[in-house]
């Protein structure tokens, strides 16, 4: 048994930062406001590079934690991901928040719980940084105290994501009943032995630990909590929902099913693919009758968890890899949009799609972004969306889902109306009298840029990207 | 220097200065127009060299071949997975030319575009981009990544720059066409998404490089299979017959230039992806198919003729008149008879200098007169001598008149189709005949006969207009008078596609 404790430098740190970030903002309220983002930022960022000391290591603590190069592409990612909610965050927390110490370090602790999702071998301790996740998010999304539609969103989002954690735990009760043990490779090699009598208690666990982690990822039918929460949060936490939040249900999915279920895998592929199949329809129609941008981006997220789900069902290193790519390049470009949305909910206080229009006189930077991740959202290229999807589809067919992939590729299609709705209002329609070019923040101008810059590096020359993922994914099937 | 040089220039110009004009500020209009002209020229120039150094003694197979590796030996990719290959044969070579002329004048056509026109000129060269990309490439995933290029900036060029039609009972809005054009060419584009799947899976390589893949015996029933996939996919862009509707109301709402690159070079991508993936990939397919597609393509011709004699709007003419022409390629490329396919890819050239002179004609008149109801205009050779010479000869042209481009090309694609269909090249004649009815009737209504009064104020065309027109005039004769040197390069290469007879 290994109790290096020093493996979890990165994570105390994020606890320490978390800790920091809090005591600034009680003992010295003259700088609290304008810095915290930057402290926090700066925390984070500091901290992913940190955790890049361990790549190309291999090593577990007592078994329950794995530190490959999986986990920690993951630190970094999920670092990264907060850090930029964390910049984009400035005006809402001037503007609403009393406390802004514990909006960031909840962020901060958040992505604590979204790390040990990813690193988790064990089934308890991959529950116990679930819930830690959820537990924040559920904070977070009712964050804006005074406004009901935040509130009501929090608790449909608590009371719907309790019920799912149940279910999930549930779930592993029954795996740890049929296996006898929770740890991963245990499992895995109690699985290869035959499960007997038990198959029908093993059909029930991967059931509701299926439906456990879709309610997370919001795929449907487990979708219902997305758009209201996706309204109600502040918009700041809605681009951390559709980030963090789904992208460590991928790492926990890809780190559970690749370690233990791999063997079993006729038995759970048919559920995975069924789902995929209903998020990309069901998300990618309902898209199509929406008026809110969020409500918009909630339905286009689940649609995008069909896609991820595809190379869930199909899982195998190829396709293991594939999914990390589209998920990271759909992280990517999921950020350069929301932070678009962000920007100009703060210039002009507006999130239906409608208001949008004249955003190419008003902000040129922003519309042009805009242009570029709806772009990339719709699997066109020059943008990630293009290439990533399409290794992703391809990954799927060498597996033998060319009907999941056909379904990917005509709800692609499909989503392209909808997003070109919103570019209709940015780029077509002229502003109303009297509204003048508005002046984006350096910040926000800044994220815009190095975001999009991100959405051209996947894109236009992902080689890199690719098998550093390549090389990651490796450590999910040992 | 390596050859290949020139054909990584050729895209990489138009992509370089659609990131240079990201920076140029809004209001200096007068940057992007002389950058754009300068671009525009030195395409030009690099078309015209690739054409000409394309050497005819090499047995018609790949020339100026480049290859820069992008993704390889990742996941289920092996060596040269994914590569940025590029090179042109025959078919390709005047493809090029053709884009470079095209590109050329509609970067000088667009001139006079006030309305944010860097944003315009990016979206331009995007554009061109694509189309450059799409023609060079050797690769299966980068030709499908440039068709997608040249299809992207459709729907914001459409719909801020359009124009929309009033009709008597409705209006078809620019917005309207550009969600119709840019949807139906997505859509077409799963098919061919869907057959470069099964491709690359079936031939398991672990390599998109087609040829690599052309040389891979699929077997017989696979081809029968994915060969629709490529056709209907492609042939969407090319106007096939019934899913050519997004191609007259595209057209006829696009902004000039963007009308002369999509019908002048956009559709050819659909013929040549026809050949490039149909085809060369799948010859066995294409043997089976191809009386299909005949069928296809005559109707088209027959069809996009009866139809462009009912309008009265010059654009929808020209638009259903590009369908009539498209068939007549698609009829080429279904005979599967050297003479046949060489009337085809020289029918793409023609057709492509020929409809983008038609619509720079148009886009100079209606952007004074701001009508395009050729029932209104009368005896416009009054006021406009320039223009209805340049419109004429286009008209002729298109007709099919000796000494002019489409003699050639309309000559060839019907010699292949008697040896082969003899009732579809009969009524592909008559169809021929009834475009004479539909371009001299234009002619008799708005350009000679009685003057209107009304347009007694329209100007002669500007001299950049003339000079663009002069400019696509000018290959119209040179194919006409000289088509040796197009024939040349066509038939080296049509001889060694396989399954010609």
């Amino acid at each position: 048994m290994n109790f290096d404790y020093t493996l979890f430098i990165p994570e105390f740190m994020l606890g320490g930062l978390a800790a920091l970030v809090v005591a600034l903002d009680l003992f010295m309220p003259q700088l609290r406001k304008s810095w915290l983002p930057y402290v926090a930022a700066t925390g984070l960022a500091i901290t992913a590079g940190v955790s890049l000391a361990w790549v190309n290591k291999q090593t577990n603590f007592a078994g329950i934690v794995s530190i490959d190069n999986y986990t920690t592409y993951f630190r970094v990612f999920f670092m990264l991901i907060a850090a930029v909610v964390c910049l984009a965050s400035g005006r809402l927390v001037e503007d609403q928040l009393r406390h802004p110490g514990e909006y960031f370090g909840i962020i901060i602790l958040s992505t604590i719980g979204a790390i040990g999702m990813a690193a988790a071998r064990e089934l308890m301790t991959a529950y116990l940084s679930l819930e830690l996740l959820s537990f924040s998010l559920y904070i977070l999304v009712s964050f804006a105290k005074f406004d009901a539609r935040s509130n009501e969103a929090g608790l449909k989002y608590l009371l719907l994501g309790a019920f799912s954690s149940a279910m999930f735990l549930y779930g592993l009760s029954l795996i740890y009943g049929v296996t006898g043990s929770t740890y991963y490779g245990d499992i895995a090699s109690a699985l290869s032995r035959g499960t007997h009598d038990f198959s029908f208690a093993l059909l029930m666990a991967l059931v509701l630990i299926i439906a456990g982690l879709g309610f997370k990822v919001a795929a449907v039918p487990f979708h219902m909590w997305t758009p209201d929460a996706y309204e109600g949060a502040p918009i700041a936490i809605t681009a951390y929902l559709s980030t963090t939040s789904k992208a460590a249900g991928f790492a926990l999915l890809l780190r559970l099913f690749g370690g233990a279920f791999q063997v079993v895998h006729d038995d759970w592929s048919w559920m995975i693919a069924g789902v995929a199949a209903a998020s990309m329809i069901l998300g990618n129609l309902v898209a199509l009758q929406q008026h809110n941008i969020k409500r918009l981006m909630a339905y286009s997220s689940i649609g995008q968890i069909g896609y991820l789900l595809m190379g869930v069902a199909g899982l195998s290193h190829n396709t293991a890899s594939a999914l990390v790519l589209h998920l990271t390049g759909y992280m990517v470009t999921n950020l350069a949009l929301f932070v678009v949305i962000i920007a100009w909910y703060n210039l002009t206080g507006k999130e239906e799609i409608v208001d949008f229009r004249g955003m190419r006189e008003r902000a040129p930077l922003l519309a042009g972004a805009l242009a570029g991740a709806l772009f990339s959202l719709a699997g066109l290229p020059l943008f990630a969306g293009f290439v990533t999807k399409f290794i992703l589809f391809q990954a799927a067919t060498d597996q033998g889902y060319y009907w999941l992939a056909g379904i990917g590729v005509v709800t692609s299609v499909i989503s392209l109306y909808y997003y070109l709705q919103v570019m209709r209002e940015a780029f077509v329609s002229q502003p109303a009298e009297g509204e003048r070019k508005l002046q984006v923040p350096y910040v926000m101008q800044g994220l815009t840029v190095a975001l999009m810059a991100g959405v051209f590096y996947v894109g236009l020359y992902p080689a890199n990207l690719f098998s550093v993922i390549d090389n990651a994914t490796r450590f999910l099937f040992v | 220097m390596h050859s290949g040089y020139w054909l990584i220039a050729s895209i990489g110009l138009p992509l370089i200065a659609a990131a240079v004009l990201l920076f140029v500020p809004d209001e200096r209009h007068d940057i992007v127009r002389w950058l754009s002209a300068g671009v525009g020229a030195a395409l030009f120039a690099i078309s015209v060299f690739v054409f000409f150094a394309y050497e005819l003694d090499r047995g018609g197979g790949f020339q100026f071949f480049i290859r820069w590796d992008w993704l390889q030996n990742t996941a289920f990719l092996r060596a040269h997975g994914i590569s940025l290959a590029f090179g042109v044969d025959g078919i390709a070579a005047p493809m090029v030319l053709l884009t470079g002329i095209v590109c050329f004048g509609g970067a000088l056509i667009s001139w006079k575009i006030e309305h944010h026109n860097k944003d315009f000129f990016i979206l331009f060269w995007v554009l061109v981009a694509g189309v450059y990309g799409t023609f060079e490439s050797l690769d299966l995933f980068f030709f499908f990544f440039f068709y997608e290029v040249a299809v992207l900036p459709m729907y914001l060029l459409i719909a801020v720059w359009g124009s929309s039609s009033t009709f008597p009972t409705f209006t078809r809005t620019k917005e309207y066409s550009a969600m119709k054009l840019t949807i139906m060419l997505v859509s077409a584009s799963i098919l061919i998404f869907l057959g470069i799947f099964a491709v690359f899976q079936k031939a398991g390589a672990g390599t998109f490089d087609l040829q690599t893949l052309y040389a891979v015996q699929f077997d017989e029933n696979f081809q029968k299979a994915v060969f629709p996939l490529f056709v209907i996919g492609c042939g969407v862009l090319a106007g096939l017959w019934p899913f050519h509707t997004w191609s007259p109301d595209g057209h006829v709402s696009a902004p000039t230039a963007v009308s002369m690159l999509h019908a002048g070079v956009l559709m050819k991508l659909g013929a040549f992806g026809i050949i490039r993936l149909g085809i060369q990939l799948l010859p066995a397919g294409a043997t089976f198919w191809m009386p299909g597609l005949m069928v296809l393509a005559t109707v088209n011709v027959v069809y996009g003729a009866f139809a462009a004699t009912a309008q009265r709007d010059f654009k929808y003419m020209i638009g259903y008149s590009s369908v009539s022409h498209m068939g007549l390629v698609l009829m080429g490329l279904a005979t599967m008879n050297t003479i046949g396919i060489d009337g085809a890819v020289l029918q793409m050239f023609s057709h492509g200098v020929m409809t983008a002179t038609f619509f720079a004609m148009v886009g100079s008149v209606y952007d004074q007169a701001h009508t395009r109801d050729m029932t209104l205009f009368g005896g416009l050779v009054q006021k406009m001598p320039f223009f209805v010479f340049f419109f004429g000869i286009a008209g002729l042209a298109s007709l099919g008149l000796p000494g002019l481009s489409g003699f050639v090309a309309e000559f060839n694609v019907f010699v292949g189709t008697f040896q082969t269909y003899p009732w579809a090249a009969a009524l592909g004649i008559f169809a021929a005949a009834i475009t004479a009815v539909y371009i001299l009737r234009m002619m008799s209504m708005a350009l000679f006969g009685p003057f209107n009064e009304r347009w007694a104020s329209l100007k002669e065309m500007t001299y950049l207009e003339r000079g663009t027109a002069s400019l696509l005039l000018g290959f119209i004769l040179f194919m006409g008078l000289w088509p040796a040197p197009f024939v040349d390069r066509i038939s080296e290469t049509v001889r060694l596609l396989p399954g010609v007879s």
